[in-house]
């Protein structure tokens, strides 16, 4: 998009007569009528780029629906003003101190009150939706007679992942408007929807460009009431259907997220079964229910994960003001971090020794815009930006150069010393290295200052968290520029300061050796696994080892045992074993468990883990946690929790591990982690920060 | 090459010189036929100016009839060359149509099997959707880059201008108006030829000129590209057609030397570049660039030659010249630089009626602003147009 589009683009954006009416009474709604007298309400919330529905927002809601009601005009057509999209949900940060029930009760009864006023709004109401349309904003759009969609509009209700369902009335609507089946999905997953397919299933009525909007919304306003539900929507909202239905969808949760950790998706599901059959009821069981929800420990623990990643994204708020990006290594990592980058608008030229891991990594990046691409141009255009470059060409217009070249000191000096005489002044060296002291990595350099590690995990698309490594002499500028370009490519910037195994695989380390001390204590591999995920980790630690590939486990085991003043579990023999003979988990077929599809082949029967199998797991991974942070590896345990939630997943319901230790208690996990030392050996032994931990 | 032949058999019988007199030909054509390659060199040989006459083929898109004289007059300039036949042509009743690759795939198959069984398997796997071809014409024009066609092209300069589609309307209306009274009045004489086609019909005056055409009529169209909101229709849009169109330029020495008379001179080109999703705006960068560097206003050009690929495009363009804000931040102007006066701009219609024929265009545009500025006795005017693939073209030309 060049200078002219950009002079331009602020017309682009519809916004009928109210666009350029004067700010009228309210604070962020803005109401005017045109010739045809047709009014045209936005919202465009006061100080603030987004639009959320706080209570503010919905009062003068309802005092607009009061003047409305008093002078009807023709139609109602209702849209955002933000550039960025409609509605993105209810106001979290209003939910975030509520701890009584009935007061929050109260407070959405209230809310209610004014999306039902919409609702009953005796003019035809059309909602307009560009950008995001979540939560409560697809709430107050389901409050509305019709929905038409911009372009790549999207819709949600991510109420799940913050351990709740929608509560102003989604319950209620969504399974009236389209297929139950599908609605409960959309509710249970809190996946986005884009706009096609909520054409498709009948969410929005009709798609259209910015530059037909106000011809489609006066068609809509003016035209035939359309008709909505169906029979097919009647019986899968009988009842016993329902039953039917919620039986199978309580099956699927179960298998991602156990009842006792998540219950948000029961509560939806029992909601539905039970009052899906009339409006009523349903609505004054969906206020229960979230009220119920919102001051669970799960709700309040999601909830602050919610935080975390914004206070993360917070950290990648400065500028990097680069377009072009130099990635040397074509290996799994290299090669996926290069697409990822070229996905998100950066000219990335990717650079390897041979032409074959630069042909896999461009198959494996065409493979990635498939899924997460919509248009067919923007995965061509992506795969324009991304350029192999067998000859390195790349380096001298590079902003940002990413080493991502095996893990040998010697490789990587070779590496810098050919690299960095040919960088542009001011261009940063990054380096991905997991276990490589950036101490050692900066010798020779010319300017050791603009060398930093930027550590990403593995699947780069899928695993949100880059740890952010820095060294006593690296600049300033360097690292928020560093964190900056991450929040270019939509990852979350964890700081941590360069010392063996960083924070995350310095955590997981003990994690997994210690499972590999109780297999050869003959504990089995199935019986370790779900004690881990019992407590809620996405996945147990002999599971993990064998996906990260038992040769890197046991390389960075080596690495931390020498690189650090700690007892560790000793490296089992068995591991070594294992990777003696070239079993090395999944990516070899056979590791420490057998691997068919993809998938670990798992006894059905192992005997249930006890909850000290789990302490032994789960403990050392927070001794760890507090270990960084005395040593300042870390700087603040809400950095600790969002950098191990986001990482590893540990398991989020319960805030983090720092934040499960503080609920659990301090004084109760020292105590066992010194009978664990006695027992089981000097590995266990607390970290001294314990004793100070309030 | 027909029309390019026919076009140019007369213009070369009027000059005082024989054919192969000139030094070189340029020729703009955007859809080549296959066997015509080169259409430059076919026309040049077919039109007898000697198998000595060097000759070749421009493509810019719409712009390739302005950028055969572009560069003539450079290469003119340079002292390269003294006498040079530029032109544009274009058939696009005769873009072709393409198969699909998994057609093509597929002979290619049937095609390379050697044996019988070969063959069989081969044509085993015919499939009833190759047979359904892919339009050539509604390919090109479609850019690529940003996958829109031309027409939605104009509908977001619409949007972005406010043009309404009762105001594209009225603009195509007085077009066609101002093209039948030019037909009548026999203004093009001189200027446009008639063609004598083998099979004895003859083709003096195009067709696609509505002269009863009126703003209700035009109301009950349909949108072309944008269903069912659009603004832009096949009656205010230009009209998909053949043709041709010849220049001759000469350097100041070859007007002497073979005894010609000079119509008018180039004073200056300029091509410019934008988001090809706006290209209609071209010809506002680039006219705005010569109007600046030679000290001009708007008011100062006697008279408009600005291509009617869409009425909405040109109301569009129009605007652009008469808004604060786009002046301003993207021409880099202290304010808005003023309106066009309708009376100065297509005086004689446009594509709208006569039909845009994408290689010629450029072409005809500069010829009949000159003949227009002759007849009306303006001395400077601007021949521009906006280009396919987000670009524009523009020629300032003064008479003498």
């Amino acid at each position: 998009m060049g200078k002219v589009w950009d002079v331009l683009a602020p017309r682009n954006l519809e916004l009928g007569p109210a666009g350029s009416a004067g700010q009228g009474p309210w604070r962020h709604w803005r109401l005017a009528r045109d010739e045809d007298g047709i009014a045209w309400l936005l919202l465009d919330k006061a100080g603030a780029s987004a639009n959320t529905l706080s209570e503010d927002v919905l009062t003068e809601l309802n005092d607009v629906l009061a003047k409305l009601e008093s002078d009807p005009p023709k139609g109602l057509v209702l849209r955002s003003a933000k550039p960025g999209g409609f509605i993105a949900g209810a106001d979290i940060g209003e939910f975030k101190g509520m701890t009584d029930a009935a007061a929050v009760e109260a407070r959405l009864t209230e809310a209610h009150a004014v999306v039902d006023r919409l609702d009953r709004l005796a003019v035809p109401t059309v909602a307009v939706i560009h950008g995001y349309c979540l939560g409560g904003g697809l709430e107050i759009a389901l409050a509305c007679d019709s929905r038409i969609a911009v372009d790549d509009a999207r819709f949600g209700f991510p109420e799940v992942m913050l351990g709740l369902h929608p509560g102003l009335g989604g319950t209620v609507r969504l399974p009236r408007l389209i297929n139950p089946l599908e609605a409960m999905g959309m509710m249970l997953t809190g996946r986005n929807v884009h706009a096609r397919r909520a054409k498709s299933l009948g969410l929005v009525d009709t798609i259209v460009p910015e530059r037909h909007v106000r011809a489609a919304a006066t068609a809509t306003v003016t035209g035939k009431k359309a008709k909505r539900g169906g029979l097919l929507i009647e019986i899968i909202n009988s009842t016993y259907a329902r039953k039917l239905a919620a039986k199978r969808m309580r099956a699927e949760a179960a298998k991602k997220a156990p009842i006792e950790h998540y219950p948000a998706p029961y509560a939806l599901i029992d909601l539905w079964e039970t009052h899906g059959g009339n409006v009523q009821d349903m609505q004054k069981a969906e206020i229960a229910s979230f009220a119920r929800l919102l001051v669970t420990d799960t709700s309040r623990n999601l909830v602050r994960v919610f935080f975390l990643r914004e206070k993360l994204k917070g950290l990648a708020d400065g500028k990097f003001a680069g377009d072009r990006i130099h990635v040397i290594g074509a290996g799994a990592m290299g090669g996926d971090i290069a697409a990822w980058c070229a996905w998100h608008g950066f000219t990335v030229t990717l650079a390897d020794m041979k032409p074959e891991p630069l042909a896999k990594a461009v198959e494996r990046a065409t493979e990635l815009y498939g899924k997460i691409g919509h248009k067919h141009i923007d995965i061509r255009n992506a795969l324009d930006r991304l350029i192999p470059d067998l000859s390195g060409e790349g380096v001298c217009s590079a902003d940002l150069v990413i080493e991502a070249v095996p893990e040998t000191l010697d490789l990587k000096r070779k590496v810098y010393a050919a690299t960095e005489p040919k960088m542009k002044p001011g261009a940063i060296l990054a380096t991905n290295t997991s276990s490589i002291p950036l101490q050692e990595l900066r010798e020779g350099l010319r300017r050791p200052d603009h060398l930093v590690g930027v550590h990403f995990f593995n699947p780069v698309s899928r695993m949100q968290l880059v740890e952010v490594v820095s060294h006593d002499q690296v600049a300033d500028d360097v690292l928020a520029r560093a964190r900056a370009f991450l929040g270019r490519i939509d990852r979350l910037p964890a700081p941590v300061k360069s010392a063996p195994g960083f924070l995350v695989n310095r955590a997981l380390t003990p994690y997994m050796l210690e499972a590999m001390v109780m297999l050869s204590e003959g504990v089995k591999r199935e019986t370790i696994d779900a004690a881990a995920v019992q407590f809620g980790m996405p996945m147990g630690p002999i599971e993990l080892a064998d996906t990260v590939g038992l040769d890197i486990c046991l390389h960075v085991a080596e690495t931390l045992k020498a690189g650090l003043d700690r007892p560790m579990p000793d490296v089992s023999h068995v591991l070594r074993d294992k990777v003696q003979m070239g079993q090395l988990g999944r990516k070899t077929g056979k590791g420490l468990y057998e691997w068919k599809k993809g998938e670990p082949v798992k006894e059905r029967d192992a005997p249930k883990p006890t909850p000290e199998m789990t302490d032994r797991l789960i403990l050392p991974m927070v001794d760890v946690c507090v270990a960084c942070l005395r040593e300042g590896v870390v700087a603040d345990s809400d950095t600790v929790d969002g950098a191990m939630i986001f990482a590893t997943g540990f398991a989020p319901f319960r805030g983090g591990p720092m934040h499960y230790a503080r609920t659990r208690g301090v004084a109760e996990i020292r105590q066992l982690l010194w009978q664990f030392a006695q027992r089981y050996g000097e590995r266990f032994r607390p970290d001294p920060d314990w004793n100070h931990l309030t | 090459m027909d029309l390019a032949v026919a076009c140019g058999r007369p213009l070369l019988l009027r000059q005082p010189f024989a054919p192969d007199a000139f030094d070189q030909v340029i020729l703009g054509c955007v859809n080549v036929l296959a066997d015509e390659m080169n259409p430059a060199r076919v026309a040049a040989l077919r039109l007898g100016m000697g198998e000595a006459m060097t000759a070749f083929t421009v493509q810019i898109n719409c712009g390739s009839g302005m950028q055969s004289i572009d560069t003539a007059y450079r290469y003119i300039r340079e002292g390269k060359s003294d006498l040079i036949l530029a032109g544009g042509a274009e058939a696009l009743s005769r873009a072709p149509l393409i198969y699909r690759k998994s057609a093509v795939d597929w002979y290619s198959r049937l095609f390379g099997a050697r044996d019988l069984w070969s063959r069989v398997k081969a044509i085993a796997g015919l499939r009833p959707s190759f047979f359904k071809p892919v339009l050539g014409l509604e390919r090109g024009l479609t850019d690529p880059v940003v996958e829109l066609n031309m027409g939605q092209t104009a509908e977001i300069l619409a949007h972005l201008f406010h043009v309404s589609r009762r105001d594209a309307d009225q603009y195509a209306v007085e077009s066609q108006h101002r093209l039948a009274h030019a037909q009548k009045e026999g203004l093009f004489a001189g200027e446009l030829e008639p063609t004598f086609a083998s099979d004895g019909k003859v083709y003096d005056h195009d067709d696609g000129v509505r002269p009863d055409s009126t703003v209700e009529k035009l109301a009950e169209l349909k949108p072309a590209f944008e269903r069912p909101w659009g603004k832009v229709t096949a009656g205010n849009s230009s009209q998909i057609t053949d043709g041709a169109s010849w220049v001759i330029l000469a350097s100041e020495q070859a007007v002497k030397k073979r005894g010609l008379t000079a119509r008018a001179v180039i004073v200056d080109s300029e091509w410019s570049a934008l988001d090809p999703s706006i290209m209609g705006l071209g010809p506002v960068l680039c006219a705005t660039a010569i109007m600046q560097r030679h000290g001009l206003a708007l008011g100062d050009i006697g008279l408009w030659e600005l291509n009617e690929a869409f009425a909405a495009q040109v109301l569009a363009c129009l605007a652009a010249w008469d808004d604060d804000t786009f002046c301003r931040k993207v021409l880099g102007l202290n304010g808005a630089m003023g309106r066009i006066a309708r009376d100065k701009l297509n005086v004689d219609g446009g594509a709208i009626g006569l039909g845009h024929p994408v290689g010629a265009s450029g072409n005809r545009i500069v010829l009949h602003l000159v003949n227009a500025m002759k007849r009306l006795g303006v001395r400077q005017g601007i021949a521009t147009e906006c280009i396919g693939g987000g670009q524009g073209g523009a020629m300032l030309i003064e008479t003498v």
